[in-house]
């Protein structure tokens, strides 16, 4: 598995950004970090940023852009219907409308753009790369570099990182990097940390919960739930997510081997197709899901990849 | 349930509640022996009482009553009033209130007296939470209109702010303790006892229309 499955660790969620594809195992720096392929650099120790407040955005031309920016953001299933395919919203998983640290920050994301990711094989602008977040996680269709709605959602973008530097990776970045778990993540596990801690508010199958014809918590999986080319389908992301910020108001209570295990069992379920997907399985597979992920693969599969490499017992 | 919803008449009395609703159960307007009828705390338009502490029962899920009040009966929930109650509850008792208290609308909010400041402060927690704190918004659980997700989460829109603060306290202090997962602990224990009190009056001062951002 040396080569190609050597590098198979690239993290590329939006604050994720750029495509880290390290040698397995990851080194335990923030994810996203960029390494050789951009000119970053970490913020210095005890830094912190806070993006301004809401209360702050101008009553003019600017400021109604950056509203509807975040009302497309918070509320993307009614303000961008047309380029989104399933029931997400994009604060669904960068939590506080885009400003909670770990949560893929839209502060920590700005500044780190224009950069060149693996994923896309180009040097991504920030517009390029929301195209990629409405195309794979909102398993929908890219507004145009130059609509309103782009306009909209990178002037929120860059008003949330207001006195923020550039090229620098802000603490809370991103999602956390977990280490590797003690255990290879497990399906029966997960199935039982989620019926504990997960199904209350996303229902028994992954499917959410809807109130008045809303969903008012999101779908897992299942064709609702973000496709297969979306950042949080590779397990170590979603991890990543779980364990600093779920269940809502309990985060970092659950374990970092309860986060593996409970993002694998969340992640073997069906959802929608990779958009790159040509008809065959094997070739997306072998082209697109060379990462910690289920594409393709059967959990035993996955498992024995991922105990060659190292990633727990 | 709407759909089902009819105006009936129960006895001489003629039910005018916001909408229209089915007729109340006996456990609701009667009693059964040692369970006092519901509607003599929490009126049969399930509006309660803001002074006495009585909530508001109107809409509330099905599966949230029904547990609330085995709850009561095992213990895990205490109230001096509703653990006898609801000890002397059959299970048609609670099957047949939950049923009906579930198929009314909120009532009206009341007029309230609160600061407006107070009641901005509320807002901002119930839409916005304190993530820095990790204090989700209000909202997050309760529905963007915060009139509830069923089956665990109730509404709170239009809850006297009194009880909010009661049962908020309640979960703070480890006096209530039967939220899923700890998830009303985790919450309550991060606000301040003004932020509490800012968060029910303002959620008293909505109501069936709810707050939608």
């Amino acid at each position: 598995m040396k080569g190609a499955a050597g590098s198979w660790l690239c993290v590329l969620a939006l604050g994720g950004v750029i495509s880290a594809c390290n040698d397995f195992p990851p080194p335990e720096t923030a994810e996203g970090t960029p390494a050789e392929t951009s000119p970053v650099v970490a913020a210095p120790a005890g830094f912190t940023f806070t993006p301004p407040a809401d209360s702050d955005i101008p009553a003019n031309e600017i400021g109604a852009a950056i509203l509807l920016g975040k009302n497309i953001f918070v509320n993307t299933q009614q303000y961008a219907k047309d380029f989104v395919g399933n029931a997400l919203n994009c604060a669904n998983c960068h939590l506080d409308g885009g400003r909670k640290a770990d949560s893929a920050p839209l502060w920590a994301a700005y500044g780190l753009y224009p950069a060149f990711r693996q994923k896309s094989g180009q040097v991504d602008t920030i517009q390029t790369r929301i195209q990629g977040c409405f195309l794979y996680s909102m398993d929908g269709t890219a507004p145009a570099v130059d609509s309103a709605a782009m306009t909209a959602l990178v002037a929120y973008n860059h008003w949330l990182a207001t006195g923020a530097p550039t090229g620098v990776i802000l603490p809370g970045q991103g999602y956390p990097e977990l280490a590797q778990p003690g255990f290879v993540p497990d399906m029966a596990r997960g199935k039982e940390i989620y019926a504990n801690n997960c199904a209350l508010c996303h229902g028994a199958n992954g499917e959410g919960i809807k109130a008045r014809g809303e969903y008012a918590f999101p779908p897992l999986w299942g064709e609702d739930s973000f496709n297969w080319g979306a950042g949080m389908h590779r397990i170590n992301t979603a991890a990543g997510f779980i364990q600093a910020n779920m269940p809502y108001g309990l985060g970092g209570t659950l374990s970092e081997q309860e986060a593996w295990d409970v993002a694998l069992f969340i992640n073997s379920h069906e959802r929608p197709q990779d958009p790159r997907f040509q008809g065959n399985l094997a070739q997306t597979r072998d082209a697109y899901h060379d990462e910690y992920c289920l594409y393709g693969r059967t959990p035993r599969e996955l498992r024995a990849i991922v105990t060659e490499q190292g990633g727990g017992t | 349930m709407r759909s089902k919803a009819r105006v009936t008449f129960a006895g001489t009395m003629c039910l005018v509640v916001s909408f229209v609703a089915a007729a109340p159960p006996a456990i609701v307007t009667a009693g059964d022996g040692a369970a006092v009828a519901c509607a003599s705390c929490h009126g049969v338009d399930g509006a309660g009482n803001a002074q006495a502490g009585f909530p508001v029962l109107a809409h509330m899920p099905p599966a949230y009553f029904t547990k609330q009040i085995a709850d009561f009966k095992a213990g895990s929930r205490a109230n001096p009033i509703m653990s006898p109650i609801a000890a002397a509850m059959s299970a048609q008792d609670i099957e047949a209130s939950a049923r009906y208290y579930a198929s009314l609308s909120r009532p009206d909010p009341k007029s309230t007296t609160a600061d407006t400041t107070v009641l901005a402060r509320g807002r901002d927690l119930a839409v916005g939470g304190a993530w820095d704190r990790d204090v989700p918004p209000c909202f997050k659980c309760h529905a963007a209109d915060g009139l509830g997700v069923e089956p665990a989460f109730p509404p709170i829109a239009g809850q006297h702010a009194p009880y909010t603060v009661s049962q908020l306290q309640g979960w703070k202090t480890g006096a209530r303790s039967n939220d899923p997962q700890g998830l009303m602990k985790s919450v309550a224990e991060k606000l301040t006892d003004e932020e509490i009190q800012a968060v029910a009056e303002y959620l008293a001062s909505i109501g069936q229309g709810g707050e939608i951002e």
